[in-house]
């Protein structure tokens, strides 16, 4: 065995490790207030933000190229465009499960979906089609908007049954798609002069950048995946924990059907069902990576801090007693469902854009399993425990064991998924709570006062 | 004066009235009654077509069954989702592959006696394939639950779960490697000859390499085999579960684990022992299976192993009727869609049926109301 590849691997898990629990101390530094010019500023906005973009500058640094060498090769990068995609569906997953109880398998499903939904319309692009954008686009706006109508109207109806509601909701939706693509056809000869045909790009899309395409493809498969869980998970959500697991197992192997049908039974042959989707432009630099990361990470993060936060965890502790605090229990499942799945939409479209290439094999359920045992490892409700977690383990299995494996014999990485199964099952024997349980660190920890603190004026006594 | 009006102003609270309330049942009306179309159609359009799908219904669907038993005995005992039954029954179909192909053992009468009587020895050898599969999947099933989930019996129900389904990676990317199982599709030579009959004016046999005629039902001997292998295993099921001392025993650790610590029952002799009936008939249904579909692989446990738990979710799960009728409903589901609807999609099909049987009656067909959480 290679003595150096391994310490440098295990030097490169330490290292990115570190890394994380750096940023995540620089975001969460609070400063006293200064005063300036006879006003008071904080100036920890100002570190952690200066903090962020430091730690962005780090990797952009070793990433770039000086006289054609970098510190990080082109595997690291993959190691690390990966990490943070299978951060991003983890800390989904993380919401839906570990914050707020619902034992879901069909996040997977989701990260395919927006998987799919970016690399349509950033390939269509590329091949001289505006369409994809544009239909997705108004696609994504009108089904929102639809949904938020019969919403409003459905607020006001009380005793509705659920299949009843989904129905309206379901054929709101259909309804809004069918508009959008209606809409992108009747409109199309309209703005060819700008947009251009299907064949080549008008002078308006030709004077849009790629990286802005690449950015609204991201965000509308994000939102595209939302609306699809909402409308799933508003009927499957009132079943009971397992029966849900099962449901969601079931939607992500309708959908990997779906995607191996995608050119005969779905109207995409350009996604070329089985036989995988090639052609999709590598947009995906440590820019969008890190900046999409930690997004989520923030957002999720406030999202936990907030009231919301609380409703989301008081649900996961008891249902019942949710409900009798005049918490909207159904609507709040519904809505870490739909947040969660919007996590794994924008991963998976940053994933895609990533690798390249897309096979439903790599959306199949056996795949699947993976962000569910990544948030186990770290521990069900800690989030530094999921992306250190999802970092140790893509950094682990794809990095390290590949390497050092694939020093021994060509055929030996297949072996890293013997030893997988293994160290999962030592961890469960030995600590069924998780590596870190739900612990927080830096600014991921929780700052909600506590209502039972003693010695404020207000505050209830210790019992 | 106008903000205070509007404060006063009460939301409007409408019931819905009956329109909108049975907006859900209409629409679950119209797809029933699109399925109902389908098959109707289908059935005066060509009688003998439809004959032969129900067949290859069946076919599929007490395989299932088979399969079904063994994650709604263990889920009714532990609540644990086993995972890893798939791949076990991928194991007996691998252990009856090696004894056939390696060691012949599936004609061992005649190699020990020469001149036993040769369908005699096909019998005795067959069932002898069988019965080793069953004791070699028995062996690796209990090992897995005394090894992986009995030290997890108290911890959090995810920790069970997550080791299943490590079991269950464990045994499929081992039997993925080269030397062990390999990736490959590999023909499966079966224990005895595949006889077929056609229904056509009278059942005839159907000689090879001639076509049945058209409009003609053709049956199997294997098809036979498995139907009367799942009903006799049903039966004696029953008869255990219903009549026997163990049988009360698994039964009184379903309802009460602690009590039935404290009544003097083995708890976890009771749980082995669910294991290995499940190991055992899903052993018998692996077998079967490759006789019946003769090409096996690592992954081929994965679905089966899949729709029979969709199956045993969808009769009710811990159920053991239920798992049955659960299982003949995902065959005929199954082979109604590849037949007049569209073969890629059966497994999207088959996992809507289940979504939408779960939104009906969330409990399953014979399943009962879960009990109040502790």
């Amino acid at each position: 065995m290679d003595v150096t590849t391994m310490i440098l691997s295990l030097v490169k898990i330490v290292a990115v490790i570190a890394y994380l629990y750096g940023l995540f101390w620089v975001l969460g530094v609070k400063l006293k207030k200064i005063e300036i010019a006879g006003k008071l500023l904080d100036p920890s906005i100002a570190v952690n933000i200066i903090g962020a973009v430091v730690a962005f500058g780090i990797i952009q640094l070793a990433l770039t190229e000086f006289n054609g060498v970098s510190i990080l090769n082109d595997f690291d990068s993959g190691l690390l465009y990966q990490a943070c995609t299978m951060t991003m569906v983890a800390l989904g997953l993380n919401l839906i499960y570990g914050f707020n109880g619902q034992f879901s398998l069909g996040q997977w499903g989701f990260y395919g979906i927006g998987a799919y939904a970016a690399a349509d319309v950033t390939y269509r692009w590329v091949n001289g089609d505006s369409r994809g954008l544009v239909v997705l686009g108004l696609g994504v706006i009108l089904g929102g908007l639809v949904i938020l109508l019969i919403g409003k109207f459905l607020s006001n109806l009380r005793r509705m049954p659920v299949l009843s509601s989904f129905t309206l909701y379901l054929i709101g939706s259909i309804f809004a798609g069918a508009v959008a693509v209606y809409a992108g056809k009747l409109v199309a000869p309209g703005l060819d002069p700008l947009l251009g045909t299907s064949l080549s790009l008008g002078p308006l899309a030709q004077g849009l950048p790629m990286q802005i395409v690449f950015f609204l493809a991201i965000i509308f498969a994000g939102i595209f995946a939302a609306e699809v869980s909402f409308l799933f998970g508003l009927p499957v959500l009132s079943l009971g924990s397992d029966y849900f697991g099962i449901a969601t197992l079931g939607f992500s192997i309708v959908i990997y059907t779906l995607m191996v049908n995608s050119d005969t039974i779905l109207p995409f042959p350009e996604m070329k069902g089985g036989r995988g989707m090639i052609g999709i432009p590598k947009l995906t630099t440590w820019f969008w990576a890190f900046l999409f990361m930690l997004l989520v990470i923030i957002v999720m993060r406030n999202i936990i801090r907030s009231s919301t936060g609380r409703s989301i965890l008081s649900v996961r502790e008891d249902e019942i007693a949710a409900r009798s605090m005049g918490i909207d229990v159904a609507g709040t499942k519904l809505m870490s469902f739909v947040i969660g799945s919007l996590f794994a939409g924008i991963g998976g479209a940053v994933y895609a854009h990533y690798i390249g290439f897309l096979s439903p094999k790599a959306f199949d359920f056996l795949v699947g399993f993976n962000p569910l045992i990544i948030i186990v490892f770290g521990g069900l409700g800690s989030m530094t425990g999921t992306v250190t977690a999802a970092f140790g383990w893509i950094f682990f299995l794809e990095g390290m064991l590949r390497e050092i494996l694939g020093k021994i014999s060509p055929e030996a990485p297949s072996w890293r998924y013997v030893l997988y199964p293994l160290t999962l099952l030592l961890l469960m024997l030995v600590r069924p709570k998780g590596l870190l349980g739900e612990v927080e660190w830096g600014f991921l920890k929780s700052k909600i006062v506590s209502l039972r603190k003693s010695g404020t004026k207000e505050g209830v006594k210790p019992a | 004066m106008q903000s205070v009006s509007k404060q006063q102003k009460a939301p409007i609270i409408v019931t819905p009235n009956s329109f909108l309330a049975w907006i859900g049942k209409i629409f679950l009306i119209i797809i029933g009654l699109l399925a109902a179309y389908i098959l109707i159609i289908n059935l005066f359009d060509k009688p003998y077509l439809f004959a032969q799908n129900v067949i290859n219904g069946l076919q599929l669907g007490f395989v299932y069954a088979l399969i079904a038993l063994g994650y709604t005995m263990v889920y009714g005992i532990v609540k644990l989702i086993n995972f890893a039954h798939g791949d076990v029954f991928m194991v007996g179909a691998f252990v009856s592959y090696f004894a056939v192909e390696r060691f012949g053992l599936h004609q061992w009468p005649l190699k020990v006696f020469p001149g036993f009587d040769p369908f005699l020895s096909t019998a005795i050898g067959t069932v002898t394939t069988i019965l080793l599969a069953m004791v070699i999947c028995v062996l690796l099933a209990v090992t897995i639950e005394r090894v992986a989930y009995k030290p997890l019996r108290d911890a959090p129900r995810i920790a069970a779960l997550i080791t299943a389904i490590g079991v269950s990676f464990y045994l499929e990317y081992f039997g993925l490697l080269d030397f062990v199982f390999s990736a490959r599709f590999i023909p499966y030579q079966r224990p005895f000859e595949v006889v077929t009959w056609y229904i056509k004016d009278g059942i005839h046999l159907v000689e090879a390499g001639i076509a049945p005629p058209d409009g003609a039902v053709t049956i199997s001997n294997i098809l036979i085999i498995i139907i009367i292998a799942t009903i006799l295993v049903q039966i004696f099921l029953q008869y255990l579960v219903r009549r026997t001392k163990i049988g009360i025993a698994m039964r009184a650790t379903s309802f009460d684990k602690p009590t039935s610590r404290l009544m003097g029952i083995e708890v976890d002799s009771v749980i082995s022992f669910t294991f290995a009936i499940g190991a055992a008939f899903a052993a018998l249904g692996g077998v079967l299976y490759a006789i019946a579909y003769p090409s096996i692989r690592t992954l081929m446990g994965v679905y089966p192993g899949l729709k029979a738990f969709v199956a045993a979710v969808l009769g009710g799960i811990g159920s053991i009727p239920g798992a049955f009728v659960g299982a003949l409903i995902m065959g005929q589901a199954e082979a109604m869609t590849s037949g007049y609807i569209s073969t890629p999609m059966r497994d999207a099909i088959a996992f809507s049926i289940l979504i939408l049987v779960l939104l009906i009656k969330p409990t399953g067909i014979f399943g009962e109301p879960e009990k109040e959480k502790a």
